[in-house]
């Protein structure tokens, strides 16, 4: 430990931790638009100086270490007014277009603007000027809002490992863009939206759809049906000010009716059937000596990853369509032929943590017979966006349950939308399968927590069974490498494409603190613990689609319905 | 230039130090090398002291080619051809006095060697016929002749170590460029070259050679002035399995071309000291790191490493000591900012180049997180005879904390624009009027810039700077990597500012945001203060003073904050014509003139009554219409609708135009 001094108080901090940890954990605030917590320092914005004695400049908190008897001022005249002429040199070429822009009230930039008193337009001149690139189905990019703080670049390269854009270009003339300044549409980018996430201003947000479910709830020719993601109903609270990971699922389910929706439906139900379809292919695969590891298919950004970077393993994912999907067949099909209604009728939306997923629904191979599985999808954001138009306030809501046969789940689907939690529900059918008997719980645990890489080694009916679950896909990467490389302990593998899993998706609330989170992910540990279904096979509902419909896992009608194929996008 | 031009040993120890070389060396040598070994004459054959036939040198660096030089070795070799001449001809570097290419040297067999300037291809035959056939030297395009005491000099000729240009400099690191072949490492040998290496792994320890770059003094002459012997150390001291040693020859400071003449001229002066440099702290693979637009000193490079790897001086188990180097040679791509330290190792890396926050300090953590040095050219180019002479001879020279040489590259309005060297502590003076030959065409000396971008502007009153690194920092000026542009009367400090705030604004890596979004307000204050009024629209006018107002205010954010040097720098090339041109810029901004005469949009045109006889021609050809009077009466031009085009000054018959 050493001692320094912070504005005339002595403060403890670890030997080479940089000053602006110390900082944070003393409570004392210094702006930053460029700091991405555990990442290396970029040093990029400036903004977060200080005043060292003895040293002539002033000095990056960011990427300062502390050292023994340090003394630093945080907010001294000189530090001060060099962060507010940084931020209105960044007003200076920006927009200036807040009213009309999808940060306005959130925007890390306004924010700043307002806190060091910016009241002037001291500099003035040229604007750069770039084309807006709407490209892509899940994230428009809007250079002009961009202040090159970089966060993207370095998400996208360091926490996603694949650099789909880069900066462009030098001195003021620096954007940043895909290759070649082609579409994102055309670029390796996997739509996962983490660059949103991370973005302090407009310049990068998903590609919204509320037009469509707008116009669509309001045609009375649609039946408007709308699923929500597992990790939607606890996030979702933080758009209203309530505290991070209170669930708001019968609430949610409140407001879906006022809004206009038809039915209201729980994706967290066909994610208990797509672990019914995935452990049989798993039981599958290690029986008849498929391809193995077999890795999971219910994160889009992730399936777009491999292929585009390794097809190779194409064959190792499973065919299962994600919960989305198969949601959106099943209500087509099944739903639509025991409703009596035309399915061309019938105008799905999901609720989504994601950005990916609006290009998931986009692919054609999700199709039955011309028609999408889901129509629109829409982020949390946006969802939060559509109450607010509508005026409603969820804490005067009261809750209320939501429609069958697809509301109900078990609390293994919800798992869904934490890194580990498919696996760990896989798991517990899995092993139900094979064996015939219920898993005990607390033997999975090792899979729960925010680390990128988890692994664990079960027995499974006298196998020996090695599972990971990974989330960050440079974290897939380092697998994938080992995998290559011979590896062969491992059978099953769970990939969430964003750190943590869908709770920190790339269409949630915004929020840089890590605390947010951890405590979504408590929330989904906490409803698992206090269900009383807590295993896919153990839904009725899903025991009677079957019986009814399907007739059991794999079947011929849910490789028809329920499974997919991949194609290689390697040039 | 005398091979043994350091003289802290007598001709003949220096003789037997340079043939010790060789002899370590002997049994890697090619045949027909080891044969001109066995000859007692062996050093005075190489040097080119004992010749049999003719040698005609031309100076086909960079510069020369620039001038021509490429033609007249066509037409030279054509002419010996034609002629039947037995006469050989070498291809040397620049010897520094750029403005003077093609420059082509002749030496006869016993005779001293001739120094000619400007022979372009259509005088060549003729400077030819006279030395060679007729044995006649002519007066005209003449230099002078190196001094050569076993050698019959020429009579009434000066010694080019008399001329003005060379008299005052004290060339080591430039010794011998423009002398020796600089691809031909015998030459290199002949010339005491290698001693340094040598010495280093057979004699000495990592620390003691680290000590003794300490106690030379020497400083990094790419601008820091850091002390060199100081960075060795603490990546010696770092530990690691594997380090680096960079090379940064990415040269990019305007008016600056120093490493390429070095590496042009000398290179195997620079691969031993990047060698020795690699010994010291323990690194077994070194990078090159120079700009693509240099493809000759890349190509001598690639030569030179081949030769060194050839005679066991690079590559596995150097000298049989158990000491490996690998030298990698990497291609810059032509970003300025690529010579701040960590943007290089970033563009080694294959990343963007673009700089990292310092700590940690690549001595630390550099290359690929390996402790790494980097080091400019010139400052490896000193490092063979500091070794090879020991510290006392380096720090003997200079001053109290500037020690050694530093080589200055002369550009401008100068009569003789060039490489120089001179010793710390030189006087400005003496660099730009003794050396330099003072302004071009008899006009007032203004400014010189020294130290590129990152530098500033200094001004008659401190022509009696003894140069060195502490003085130009004291007037806000800097060494920079040596770059001096010499300025004349009709200069415009505010336009000077202006090119160098275009340059900064436009090679900004635009990763932070000071230096990205400063640099391009600040080069827009400037360029509001040189607009005309009449241009102007809108709050034009309040912006304009608006700029003004936080220009300083802008400038100290962009000092304090930025990341990297270049930020921190960038500002400097207003604040330093601000400091000593605060006048002129005030005649911008409060009377919109420019002094000069060089910001167009804010000259005045007027017409003289008394001459004008209303002869209609400047009216008629007014782009803007803004001429008018009936004829045969004085015209007056309406000063809003001029726009300054200078085409009625152009066409008055009478002079009755006046600009001011």
């Amino acid at each position: 430990m050493v001692n320094i001094n912070v504005n005339d108080r002595i403060v403890k901090a670890q030997p080479g931790e940089y000053i602006l940890q110390v900082l944070k954990r003393e409570g004392i605030r210094v702006p930053t638009l460029c700091n991405l917590p555990d990442l290396f320092p970029s040093g990029a914005c400036r903004l977060c100086v200080v005043e060292i004695e003895g040293m002539p400049g002033l000095v990056p908190s960011c990427a300062y270490p502390v050292s023994e008897g340090m003394k630093i001022r945080t907010h001294t005249p000189r530090a001060l007014r060099a962060r507010k002429t940084i931020i209105e040199l960044l007003c200076a070429n920006h927009p200036d277009d807040c009213l009309y822009c999808v940060r306005n009230g959130n925007c890390e930039l306004q924010n700043l603007a307002e806190e060091l008193g910016v009241r002037e337009r001291r500099y003035s001149g040229k604007k750069s000027e770039h084309k807006i690139d709407t490209s892509s189905p899940s994230i428009v990019r809007d250079p002009n809002k961009c202040i090159l703080c970089g966060k993207c670049v370095r998400v996208c390269e360091e926490i996603q490992g694949v650099s789909a854009i880069d900066f462009v270009k030098r001195g003021s003339q620096a954007y940043i863009s895909p290759e070649f300044n082609d579409g994102l549409n055309v670029s390796t980018c996997i739509n996962c939206g983490q660059c949103i996430a991370v973005c302090p201003t407009g310049a990068l947000r998903e590609q919204s759809s509320l037009k469509e479910v707008t116009e669509a709830i309001n045609n009375p020719e649609k039946i408007v049906i709308v699923q929500h993601a597992p990790s939607v109903s606890v996030t979702l609270g933080e758009e209203f000010g309530l505290k991070a990971g209170q669930d708001v699922m019968g609430i949610m389910t409140a407001a879906f009716r006022r809004l206009g929706f038809d039915r209201v439906f729980d994706t967290s139900y066909s994610a208990d059937l797509t672990i019914m379809e995935e452990a049989a292919e798993l039981v599958e695969r290690i029986k008849s000596g498929g391809t193995l590891p077999m890795m999971t298919s219910c994160s889009p950004g992730w399936i777009k990853f491999v292929e585009q970077f390794y097809p190779e393993f194409i064959g190792n994912l499973s065919t299962c369509k994600s919960p989305q999907q198969m949601l959106g067949a099943i209500i087509k099909s099944f739903y639509a032929e025991k409703q009596g209604i035309e399915p061309s009728r019938i105008f799905n939306v999901a609720i989504m943590p994601c950005t990916a997923k609006k290009f998931e629904a986009e692919r054609p191979e999700m199709a039955q017979n011309g028609l999408p599985g889901v129509d629109a999808v829409l982020t949390t954001r946006e969802l939060a966006r559509l109450i607010r138009m509508r005026g409603l306030d969820l804490r005067t809501l009261e809750p209320e349950g939501s429609d069958t046969p697809f509301g109900e789940r078990s609390s293994a689907g919800k798992l869904f939308g934490v890194s580990g939690g498919v696996m760990e529900a896989a798991l517990r059918t899995a092993h139900f399968m094979l064996t015939g008997q219920e898993l005990e719980m607390d033997r999975i645990k090792p899979l729960r927590g925010l680390d990128g890489i988890k692994e664990f080694h079960v027995q499974v009916a006298g196998i020996e069974l090695g599972v990971a679950a990974v989330s960050g896909l440079s974290n897939a990467r380092k697998l994938l490498e080992q995998i290559k490389k011979g590896r062969k302990d491992i059978h099953f593998i769970e990939v969430m494409t964003c750190p943590g899993g869908c709770i920190a998706g790339g269409g949630q609330p915004y929020s840089s603190n890590p605390e947010i989170i951890k405590a979504r992910m408590k929330a989904l540990y906490e409803i698992d613990r206090d269900a009383v279904v807590r295993t896919s096979h153990s839904n009725k509902f899903i025991q009677r689609l079957y019986d009814e419909f399907l007739e059991k896992p794999l079947s011929h009608k849910s490789h028809e319905l329920l499974h997919t194929h991949y194609q290689s996008r390697k040039n | 230039m005398h091979p043994n031009h350091n003289m802290i040993m007598s001709e003949k120890e220096y003789d037997q130090s340079c043939l010790a070389t060789f002899d370590i060396l002997k049994e890697r040598f090619d045949q027909n090398v080891r044969d001109r070994l066995q000859s007692p004459l062996v050093l005075p054959e190489i040097r080119r002291q004992k010749l049999t036939r003719p040698v005609i040198y031309v100076g086909t660096g960079t510069c020369g080619l620039g001038a021509g030089a490429g033609k007249t070795l066509e037409i030279t070799r054509q002419y010996l051809k034609d002629n039947a001449i037995a006469a050989d001809v070498v291809e040397v570097g620049c010897i520094g006095l750029c403005v003077e290419e093609p420059i082509v040297e002749i030496q006869l067999p016993e005779r001293t060697r001739i120094a000619f300037r400007k022979i372009t291809a259509d005088k060549a035959v003729a400077l030819l016929d006279s030395v060679i056939k007729n044995r006649k030297i002519p007066v005209e395009n003449l230099i002078g002749q190196h001094r050569a005491a076993e050698l019959t000099t020429w009579p009434d000729i000066i010694f080019i170590d008399e001329h003005p240009f060379f008299a005052p400099q004290t060339r080591w690191v430039l010794a011998n460029c423009g002398i020796v072949d600089p691809i031909d490492i015998t030459e290199y040998i002949a010339r005491g070259g290698y001693r340094g290496l040598i010495k280093a792994i057979s004699q000495m320890t990592r620390p003691e050679v680290c000590k003794s770059l300490l106690d030379s003094g020497l400083r990094g002459r790419g601008g820091g002035g850091f002390l060199t012997g100081r960075k060795w150390q603490m990546a010696l001291d770092t530990p690691g399995e594997q380090k680096y040693f960079i090379c940064n020859a990415d040269e990019g400071d305007p008016g600056a071309f120093m490493d390429r003449a070095v590496i042009e001229g000398d290179p195997f002066r620079l691969l031993e000291g990047l060698a020795i440099g690699a010994y010291a702290i323990g690194a077994s693979k070194a990078y090159i790191y120079i700009r693509a637009e240099y493809p000759l000193a890349i190509t001598h490079l690639k030569e030179t490493i081949r030769q060194a790897k050839q005679l066991g001086l690079l590559g596995y188990n150097i000298l049989d000591r158990g000491f490996n180097l690998d030298i990698i040679i990497k291609k810059g791509a032509g970003a300025f900012v690529c010579g701040e330290e960590t943007a290089l190792i970033n563009s080694i890396e294959g990343k963007r180049g673009m700089p990292r926050p310092r700590p940690p300090y690549p001595s630390v953590s550099g290359l690929f997180g390996k402790p790494t040095v980097i080091n400019n050219v010139e400052t490896l180019a000193n490092v063979p005879d500091i070794i090879a002479n020991g510290p006392q001879w380096f720090n003997a020279i200079g001053t109290e904390r500037s020690k050694g040489t530093k080589v200055f590259a002369l550009s401008g309005k100068i009569s003789r624009t060039g490489l120089v060297e001179v010793a710390m502590g030189t006087t400005l003076n003496d660099i730009i009027f003794k050396i330099g030959g003072g302004i071009l065409n008899n006009k007032q000396f203004k400014a010189v810039q020294i130290g590129g971008p990152s530098g500033g502007c200094l001004t008659p009153q401190h022509l009696d700077i003894e140069v060195d690194y502490e003085s130009l920092l004291k007037v806000g000026a800097m060494m920079g990597s040596g770059g001096m542009v010499v300025m004349d009367e009709s200069t415009c400090m505010v336009d000077v500012a202006k090119f160098f705030m275009d340059f900064i604004q436009r090679e900004s890596c635009g990763k932070c945001i000071p230096c990205r979004e400063g640099t391009r307000r600040m080069l827009e204050i400037l360029q509001r203060i040189t607009h005309s009024r009449r241009n102007e629209t809108g709050n034009d006018a309040l912006e304009r003073f608006k700029g003004i107002m936080y220009l300083n205010r802008l400038s100290q954010v962009i000092k304090d904050t930025s990341l990297c040097g270049l930020g921190k720098s960038a500002p400097n090339p207003v604040l330093g014509t601000l400091r000593w041109f605060r006048a002129e810029y005030e005649a911008h901004i409060y009377e919109r003139r420019c002094p000069a005469g060089v910001c167009v949009e804010l000259l005045h045109y007027d017409i003289d009554p008394e001459k004008c006889t209303g002869c209609t021609l400047c009216a008629k050809n007014c782009p803007a219409n803004a001429i008018l009077g009936n004829p045969k009466t004085p015209h007056y031009i309406v000063a809003d609708k001029c726009i300054g085009c200078g085409t009625c000054v152009d066409v008055c018959r009478f002079k009755a135009v006046t600009v001011k």
